[in-house]
C-alpha cells in the first residue's frame, strides 16, 4: 500500500471520529446548509449514539451473514452436499434480488417495527456476495493438492480446517468487505422502520428539509464505508500472502 | 509386505483395474510400469484406500487394509505425487511435518526430522525450512514432496510418477537420492512411472500393466531377457536390449587381478558406462579402483559378455 492513501485515511477516520464526539464544534460548516434558524447539527440523539447502533447492526448482520454464506459454501463443496449447491444458490441469489425496501415491508408485519426487521434484511442482501465468494475461493482449489492431503491422512474437517479455510480466506474475505459495504448503505433504510441507524438523520432531514441533516447522515455513512472498505482490504492482502500467493 | 489379491476396480461399466494379484517383499522397489490409462494410478491408490477396490483384497504385513480407518491407514503410508501436492500456505518445515503433527509427535522431534530429511535431500536446513513452496524452484519442490512422504517413518511409500515433471538431470538426481534413501531407510516402495528405463533401474521388481491387466512381473534382467509379450517388447523398445541389461549391472563382479593401463573407473560403474569407456579410450582392460585403491582390472570381453541374452 502506498503512503499517501494510508495517511487519507487515517485523517478520515480522525475526522470521523471528532465530529461524532463533538458534532457541535462543526456547526459553522453546517451552518449555511441549514434553512432560516432551524439547528444546524441533528441534535434528537446524540450522533454518536446512532453511528454505534449503525456499525454494530451491520457488523452483526454482516457476521451472520458470512457464518451462514460460508457454511452454505462449505456443505455445497463437499461431496455429500453437491445436491445442495442450486438450493443454496437460489436461496442466496433470492436474497440479493429482492429489494430491501420491500423485505422490511414484508418483515414488519412479521416481527414487528424496529431492528429485528432490518436485521433480516440486511443478513439476506449480505448472503450472496460472501456465498459467491466462498464458493470461488473452495470450488477452485488445486485438485491436486486436495489429493495430496487426502492421501496424507488428513480426515474430512483437518483438510477443511488446514487447507481449504485458510486457502480460501482471501477470497471470502473479499465477499465479507463488499457485504459489509452494502450493509452500510442498506442499514440507512432501516430507520424507516424505527430501526435506530444513522438513516434517522437523513430521514429527519428530508422530512423538514434541513439539508444539513442529510449532508451529516450521509458524509458518516460514506466515512464508515470506505474505512471499512480498506480495513478490509488490508485483512484480504494479509491473508493472500499467508496464503503464499504472490500478491 | 504388501499382498493384492485378485483385485480389481471398474468406473461404471468400465473395468480399469482387472485381476490383479501382485506381492511386494519388505524392502523392495516394485515399479509399475504402462502406457497412459492402462490402470496403475488406481492399482496404486487402491494400496492406501484413496480408491477403493470393487473386488479383490489388499493386505499390508498380513492385514487387511479395510480393517484400518482409511485416514489412519493413511498416516502410515508414505504418498508422493507428480506436481508434489505442497500446501502453498505453509513453510517447507510445515510441509514436511504435516503427518507427524497428525501423529502428535512433540515440537522438538519434528524438527529434528526435519532437519534430518533437508540434510537428506541436500537442502541447507536453515536455508530452506522457513520458505513458502512459491519460493523454491520445481526440482526443490519435488524433493520436499518425497521428504513430506517420508517424514513419519512411514515403511510403505507410494509414488506416482514422482520425477515426471522434472528436467532429465533433475530426475537423474532424484532418482539416486531415492535409491540411496531406501537403502537408509529400508522402505518398501511401490513407483508409477511410463517410462520404461525409469522402471529398469529403479525397481528391484517392475510390474508391467496393459489395459488394466497385469501382463508380466518380473526382475528387471529378466524381464529384458524374456518379454512375456509383443506388447511389454515393445515398451521395452526392442532395439537396444543388451545394453538395457549392461546398464542394470556394474562392474564389480567382473574383476580380476592383473594390471591395465590408465585412469581407473570406480567400483559401481554400470558393464553399460565401463565398456563406453573401454571403446572411447582404445583399451582392452579397465583397472578398477575402489576409494583409490587398485582391485584390480577389468576387460572388454567380460564386458561385452553381460550383454548377450538368456
Ligand atoms: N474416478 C474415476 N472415475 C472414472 N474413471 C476413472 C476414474 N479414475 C480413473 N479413471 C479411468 O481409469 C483409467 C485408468 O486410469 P489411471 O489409473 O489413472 O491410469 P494411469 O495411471 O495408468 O494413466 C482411465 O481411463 C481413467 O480415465
Ligand atoms: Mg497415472
Amino acid at each position: 500500500m502506498s503512503r499517501a492513501p494510508l495517511v487519507l485515511k487515517v485523517a478520515l477516520l480522525a475526522g470521523l471520529g471528532a465530529f461524532l464526539v463533538a458534532p457541535d464544534a462543526f456547526a459553522p460548516l453546517f451552518r449555511p446548509f441549514a434553512p432560516g434558524d432551524s439547528p444546524p447539527i441533528y441534535a434528537q440523539t446524540p450522533l454518536l449514539r446512532l453511528a454505534v447502533n449503525h456499525i454494530v447492526l451491520v457488523a452483526a448482520a454482516t457476521l451472520a451473514a458470512g457464518l451462514l454464506a460460508v457454511g452454505f459454501a462449505i456443505a455445497a463443496t463437499r461431496p455429500a452436499g453437491r445436491d445442495l449447491l442450486p438450493f443454496a444458490r437460489a436461496v442466496a441469489n433470492l436474497g440479493q434480488t429482492f429489494p430491501p425496501v420491500a423485505v422490511l415491508a414484508l418483515a414488519v408485519p412479521v416481527v414487528g417495527f424496529g431492528t429485528v426487521p432490518t436485521l433480516i434484511a440486511l443478513v439476506l442482501y449480505g448472503l450472496l456476495p460472501i456465498f459467491e465468494t466462498a464458493l470461488t475461493g473452495l470450488g477452485g482449489l488445486d485438485p491436486a493438492l486436495l489429493e495430496a492431503a487426502r492421501g496424507m491422512g488428513l480426515t474430512g474437517r483437518q483438510r477443511l480446517v488446514q487447507v481449504e479455510l485458510p486457502l480460501a480466506l482471501p477470497m471470502i474475505l473479499s465477499g465479507i468487505r463488499v457485504s459489509a459495504v452494502i450493509g452500510l448503505a442498506t442499514a440507512t433504510l432501516g430507520s424507516t422502520v424505527a430501526a435506530s441507524t444513522l438513516g434517522e438523520v437523513i430521514v429527519s432531514g428530508l422530512l423538514t428539509g434541513n439539508t444539513a441533516y442529510v449532508l451529516q447522515g450521509g458524509l458518516t455513512v460514506a466515512a464508515m464505508a470506505i474505512l471499512v472498505d480498506a480495513g478490509f482490504l488490508a485483512l484480504q492482502r494479509k491473508a493472500t500472502r499467508r496464503a503464499g500467493f504472490r500478491s | 509386505m504388501i499382498d493384492l489379491a485378485h483385485v480389481s476396480r471398474s468406473f461404471g461399466a468400465r473395468t480399469v483395474v482387472d485381476d490383479v494379484s501382485l506381492r511386494v517383499e519388505a524392502g523392495a522397489i516394485l515399479t509399475v510400469v504402462g502406457t497412459s490409462g492402462s490402470g496403475k494410478t488406481t492399482l496404486l491408490r487402491m494400496i492406501n484406500r484413496l480408491v477403493e477396490p470393487s473386488a479383490g483384497t489388499v493386505r499390508i504385513a498380513g492385514r487387511d487394509v479395510r480393517s484400518v480407518p482409511p485416514h489412519l491407514l493413511r498416516q502410515g503410508i508414505g504418498y508422493a505425487i507428480q506436481g508434489h501436492g505442497l500446501f502453498p500456505h505453509r513453510t517447507v518445515a510445515e510441509n514436511v511435518g504435516v503427518v507427524p503433527r497428525l501423529l502428535g509427535w512433540d515440537r522438538r522431534r519434528i524438527a529434528a526430522r526435519v532437519d534430518e530429511l533437508l540434510g537428506l535431500f541436500r537442502l541447507d536446513p536453515a536455508l530452506y525450512r522457513d520458505r513458502l513452496p512459491a519460493a523454491l524452484s520445481g526440482g526443490e519442490q519435488q524433493r520436499i514432496g518425497v521428504a513430506r512422504a517420508l517424514a513419519a517413518e512411514p515403511p510403505i511409500l507410494l509414488m506416482d510418477e514422482p520425477f515426471g515433471a522434472l528436467d532429465p538431470i533433475i530426475r537423474g538426481r532424484a532418482r539416486e537420492d531415492l535409491l540411496a534413501i531406501q537403502r537408509r531407510f529400508g522402505t518398501t516402495i511401490v513407483l508409477v512411472t511410463h517410462d520404461m528405463d525409469e522402471a529398469l533401474r529403479l525397481g528391484d521388481r517392475v510390474a508391467v500393466m496393459d489395459a488394466g491387466r497385469l501382463v508380466q512381473e518380473a526382475s528387471p534382467a529378466a524381464l529384458i531377457g524374456a518379454p512375456a509379450s509383443a506388447f511389454v517388447g515393445a515398451l521395452l523398445g526392442g532395439g537396444d536390449r543388451a545394453f538395457q541389461l549392461m546398464s542394470l549391472r556394474v562392474v564389480d563382479d567382473l574383476v580380476e587381478p592383473g594390471a591395465a593401463p590408465g585412469t581407473p573407473i570406480p567400483a559401481g560403474t554400470s558393464v553399460r558406462a565401463a565398456l563406453a569407456e573401454s571403446l572411447w579410450s582404445r583399451r582392452a582392460a579397465l583397472p578398477v579402483s575402489r576409494d583409490g585403491v587398485i582391485l584390480g582390472r577389468v576387460t572388454r570381453a567380460a564386458l561385452e559378455a553381460q550383454g548377450a541374452g538368456p
